[in-house]
């Protein structure tokens, strides 16, 4: 796995980046440094972009304008197709809904990647698909299809095979929504985990309160398109402004 | 008023619809030779199809070739030349009913599944999930399967001639009275292997409009399990009739290339 970093260096830096789907405008220029080693927390109401912002970070959506700066490289200006498999082996991302392979078992979900983009020979990816599943807390599911698992099981599937090709940076797309509290801190004990032994950055995007205080080393608020604040958790906390209060606390 | 602004717009929408559909194959025919091939999917595509589809072509190319014996000896008893049932049946099959009835059948079976297959893989993020493992659906998703269809479709659409052939003989041994030996050596006879090459092309054809259309229809799937429904619905009423409208236009095309 990929060295953590001292957390003083950004790994990915969002400057300006703005989005309308048709009328409606959802991001209007935000900016977000996110630094190597650490865990950022995006907090946001539903339907405030968190989302839409992750996604232009990865390349599914394009944004308006802005720029999104993985280390040194523009994102937004990636053309060839050799780039963004560069960019994308070193960037993981969990889908709110895991997005697990349906036609694969769990063996097979977890060594795609491995199997297109490494040269390991099939003994050697069982090996690592078995750590894997070891690391998330999961025993021998190999053979199971996705839908035999439980919704946490199936994140934390999916979560082995998002850092199965050892990625410098996961994105978390509301990784605890639709889970039970005790399955929710499973998750984000795991998320902690992964940070602390391994060193993996991690983007965390959710409403979820309770997930981003157990998980963030820093937390923004992401409201109506922008950035209201960026801080520590602690700050956070102690925050005046009415309306971060009125989210953390209702 | 109203009839023409709903026709107007029908219009448009079909417009819309094609040049979609041709864009997409456009970048589907970018990334056909780009590495990676991804061989063993092609392979295990070019499987599922002719395993899905093979009892129903058998079962339909069995009963084509049934019922066109069935009236061609009738009509030939007529003139008193029963034993070219034989020729009639063979070559109506070769050059037309083997391959269109394969495409027919591999559209409604194969050309459904894989569309629908799409369709749920898009509106559940597994097509987004593999474009973030790096992996280009393109590729992955579509050129394999167009490919795979090129290649089924052909194999299937020469089974399906074999037993139309063998359903023509049925009845022609049954119902006309001709020999074993009297019909193969007039099939043989009047059907030659240049006869079959253009019914395999547009077979190959047919299958490439097959996986444009249903891979495209699941790619554009969207509105969870209603619209994959709807991507499903439209790829085989699309297919259908693009295999009759193209079928005009190969066959014509064959003729000026191969002659009668």
């Amino acid at each position: 796995m990929v060295a953590g970093g001292n957390g003083k260096e950004p790994i990915v830096q969002i400057e300006e980046v703005t989005k309308s789907f048709g009328d409606q405008k959802v991001l209007c220029g935000v900016d977000l440094d996110v630094y190597c080693g650490n865990t950022m927390v995006l907090l946001g109401g539903s339907g405030s972009g968190k989302s839409v912002l992750l996604g232009i970070l990865i390349g599914l959506i394009k944004a308006d304008s802005g720029r999104v700066m993985f280390h040194d490289k523009d994102v937004t200006s990636f053309r060839s197709e050799s780039e963004w498999k560069e960019f994308l082996k070193k960037v993981g991302f969990l889908f709110q809904g895991s997005a697990l392979f349906d036609s694969m078992n769990v063996r097979d979900n977890i060594a795609f990647p491995l199997e297109i983009h490494t040269e390991l020979s099939r003994s050697d990816i069982d090996e690592k698909v078995e750590r894997l599943l070891s690391m998330v807390g999961l025993g021998n599911i190999q053979e199971k299809m996705p839908s035999e698992l439980s919704g946490g099981m199936q994140k934390r599937v999916a979560l082995a095979r998002t850092i199965a090709l050892e990625p410098e940076i996961v994105l978390y797309d509301e990784p605890t929504t639709g889970l039970d509290p005790i399955t929710s801190d499973t998750i984000a004990a795991l998320i902690g985990e992964l940070q602390e032994r391994l060193g993996i950055t991690s983007l965390v995007v959710t409403h979820d309160i309770r997930l981003a205080f157990h998980v963030a080393s820093r937390v923004s608020l992401l409201h109506e398109g922008k950035i209201l604040l960026t801080s520590t958790l602690d700050e956070i906390k102690a925050s005046t402004n009415p309306r971060v209060r009125e989210f953390l606390y209702g | 008023m109203k009839i023409l602004e709903g026709t107007g717009s029908r219009v448009i929408d079909f417009a819309r619809y094609m040049g979609a559909l041709s864009l997409f194959a456009f970048s589907a025919f970018r990334h056909l030779f780009r590495r990676p091939l991804f061989f063993r999917l092609i392979v295990h595509q070019i499987m599922e199809i002719g395993i899905r589809s093979f009892p129903l072509i058998a079962i339909a190319s069995l009963a084509i070739g049934i019922v066109l014996s069935m009236h061609s000896v009738h009509l030939l008893k007529q003139f008193g030349a029963v034993h070219y049932v034989a020729a009639a049946v063979g070559l109506s099959v070769v050059k037309e009913l083997g391959p269109v009835i394969t495409a027919l059948m591999v559209a409604g079976r194969s050309g459904s599944g894989i569309s629908a297959e799409i369709g749920s893989m898009r509106v559940t993020r597994q097509i987004d999930a593999l474009q973030v493992l790096a992996v280009n659906p393109m590729k992955y998703l579509v050129v394999t399967r167009i490919l795979a269809c090129m290649i089924a479709v052909p194999l299937l659409a020469a089974f399906a001639d074999f037993i139309g052939i063998c359903g023509g003989m049925i009845m022609g041994i049954t119902r006309g009275g001709i020999s074993y030996n009297l019909y193969v050596d007039i099939t043989f006879e009047f059907v030659e292997m240049i006869d079959l090459i253009p019914g395999l092309l547009k077979a190959s054809f047919f299958g490439l409009l097959i996986g444009v259309v249903s891979t495209h229809g699941g790619f554009r799937a969207k509105g969870g399990t209603s619209g994959v429904g709807q991507a499903t619905t439209r790829t085989v009423v699309v297919t259908s009739l693009m295999i009759f409208i193209s079928d005009i236009f190969l066959s014509q095309t064959f003729i000026l290339l191969f002659g009668s």
